[in-house]
């Protein structure tokens, strides 16, 4: 019973950084029409930078001072996004997809090279703040609190995401250009400043993803591609360009990806696809999915 | 309607034309292993292999309007097939090999493509990513049979049963393998020129310039698309399994979808609404990356940077800016 709560505090761990990453890619997707395909290389600069903070520039500080410091890698991640947006992504809004996704792939390259430039080939890690917290007991397991801190950020980042959008005027605006930017356009909205305002907002999140789970794990190289490959699931789960759909798809990938890495841990992917293979081929656009 | 206008000249080109071309780069080709040294000589060789596997990429991308960006599965697939049987069945054949690796990549194709072709545009693309990494976790995680990471070796084949003894392995890469390669290689271009200027190439066309009128004149898309996905999917896969006794060695990062990317980057650095195109690219972009990766360590960011310049400024790829730029000295001359 207690092993049960331990896979399901996983499940949930892995669920709000999912969430994170897939939720700034959907809420790309939905906005700009782009797939991003360096969002997960921003998820992973995200997370340098947070170990780098708070391992190294500032591994002195208070530890107070020190969880203050997590959102950093979130914050650079949101200003590379607010600086590619407008530079190298709005020449191809007009264009076929394939550009768009060779101009993100172009971007993944760099990205990927500049964070080995940085930081080297070696795993960053910043467990001070993980160790700090301890554990707490759970029947006769014991389970890391920073841990349990990760969930609680994932889901309130889940509620102000949607407070932001469904109860706000930023809200309104964003939603209005999402389903039609002409005419959006039109009634007088900026839809260049809603863009960078929206792709900022997804690479903040997708960089939150990677500051929240440094303490608890190193940064390495490669973390992105395969945040991004995961990230994929969940959106083709969830139907991409839905948040209702990311928060579902996470869950389902949190909650299999647990089952499965503790049962048959060599399927652990191809179990994924399978589940994602399964609802396209019942519901085509995802499960929360626009068909157009 | 732009594209209807750049197949048409395709149409009335002559064979006599067409050999005016072909022929002298055929030469050119041919003498390769006796002018240049034989490290060159093996790049040219791992060139033409991407070239290959980009024709294969390019008749649905160029041709069906579908990008995948997941045909490293199908390089790796047939990669990987060569590898087990090197090692589970004592093959040595270059031929068996090859016949294999049709086999195999068309069974890979048939399933990956029967649930990626009810999707086209970004749907389609995703897809394919995920499915090819499917396979690229299983020769990661299965490592007791594939190697893991450390790889499976492949020792040199017998082309057309004949042992390479007594020579030493680069020699025998450079001349003899090389012509074996260049000979798939022409096949290879030779077959899909067929296909694409073939009723069944044409429909494709249709298929990817409107879908619904397609759909009108009577063409069953999803099938049509589907066998489109098969011929890539086993060029591809041939490719992968010349590019194995090259390169010794098949790892999964062969299967890993960054591969795809660079796939594509090739298609599109040659241009790929061009039969041409993805064979120029292919050959270019090896040397290119061959030059960034001995020019520095941060060789990807260095191709990183030309893929978005080149996606910003040349979007029709060196075919298509050498035929824009030759029609408009042409007009010039003739004003």
């Amino acid at each position: 019973m207690d092993i049960l709560v331990i896979h399901l505090f996983n499940a949930l761990l892995y669920t709000s950084v999912l969430f994170l990453i897939a939720g700034g890619l959907s809420l790309i997707y939905g906005v700009m029409r782009i797939v991003n395909l360096a969002h997960g290389s921003l998820f992973a600069l995200g997370a340098f930078v947070t170990a780098s903070a708070v391992g190294q520039w500032f591994a002195g500080s208070t530890s107070a001072a020190l969880y203050l410091l997590i959102p950093t890698g979130a914050f650079a991640a949101a200003a590379i996004g607010a600086a590619l947006e407008p530079t190298l992504l709005r020449p191809f809004y007009r264009r076929p997809e394939e550009y768009q996704l060779l101009v993100t792939f172009g971007i993944l390259m760099i990205l990927e090279d500049v964070m080995r430039f940085i930081w080297g080939p070696y795993p960053l890690s910043a467990t001070t703040l993980f160790e700090q917290m301890g554990s707490i007991k759970v029947g006769e397991f014991i389970y890391p609190r920073y841990n349990l801190l990760v969930i609680t950020i994932g889901a309130l980042a889940a509620v102000f995401l949607w407070a932001f959008i469904y109860k706000t005027r930023f809200g309104v605006v964003l939603r209005a250009t999402s389903q039609d930017m002409r005419r959006a356009s039109a009634l007088g909205v900026n839809v260049n400043l809603v863009y960078i305002q929206a792709f900022t907002i997804g690479c903040f999140m997708a960089g939150l993803g990677g500051a929240i789970i440094v303490p608890g794990q190193s940064a390495v190289l490669g973390m992105g591609v395969d945040a991004l490959v995961l990230s994929f699931i969940v959106v083709v789960i969830g139907g991409l360009g839905s948040l209702d759909g990311a928060m579902v798809g996470a869950l389902i990938v949190g909650l299999l990806r647990e089952f499965a890495v503790s049962t048959f841990p060599e399927l652990e992917l191809a179990v994924l696809y399978l589940i994602a293979a399964i609802v396209l081929l019942l519901r085509p656009a995802g499960l929360f999915g626009r068909t157009t | 309607m732009s594209t209807i206008a750049l197949s048409a000249p395709a149409l009335r080109r002559s064979p006599v034309r067409i050999a005016v071309w072909a022929v002298p780069i055929a030469v050119i080709l041919a003498v390769v292993p006796w002018v240049m040294d034989s490290y060159r000589t093996i790049q040219l060789a791992y060139g033409l292999i991407f070239a290959i596997a980009g024709l294969g990429f390019n008749i649905l991308l160029g041709y069906t309007g579908l990008l995948s960006f997941g045909h490293a599965a199908y390089f790796g697939a047939g990669a990987y097939t060569v590898a087990f049987m090197v090692k589970y069945l004592h093959v040595q054949s270059m031929e068996l090999f090859l016949l294999g690796t049709i086999a195999a990549t068309l069974l890979v194709t048939a399933l990956f493509g029967y649930v990626c072709v009810r999707y086209t545009r970004i749907f389609f693309s995703i897809l394919t990513l995920a499915l090819s990494q499917v396979l690229w976790s299983l020769a990661f995680k299965f490592f007791w049979v594939t190697g893991g990471t450390d790889g499976l070796r492949v020792p040199t084949p017998k082309l057309l049963g004949v042992v390479a003894e007594s020579e030493d392995k680069i020699h025998f890469l450079s001349h003899a393998y090389y012509y074996y390669v260049l000979v798939v290689f022409v096949v290879a271009v030779g077959v899909m020129w067929l296909i694409v200027h073939s009723p069944f190439g044409k429909a494709l066309q249709a298929i990817r310039d409107n879908e619904t009128r397609a759909r009108f004149v009577g063409i069953r898309i999803r099938r049509y698309r589907f066998v489109a996905f098969l011929v890539s999917g086993v060029f591809t896969g041939i490719a992968g399994a010349l590019w194995v006794p090259l390169n010794g060695l098949v790892t999964p990062d062969a299967l890993v979808w960054t591969f795809s990317g660079e796939i594509v980057f090739m298609s599109v650095l040659g241009g790929f609404r061009n039969f041409t195109g993805p064979i120029v690219g292919a050959v270019v972009y090896n040397y290119l990356k061959d030059f960034a990766v001995g020019f520095t360590v941060y060789w990807q960011s260095l191709m990183g940077v030309v893929l978005v310049v080149l996606v910003l400024t040349l979007p029709t790829g060196i075919v298509g800016t050498a035929k824009l730029l030759v029609a408009t000295a042409r007009r010039r001359r003739s004003q």
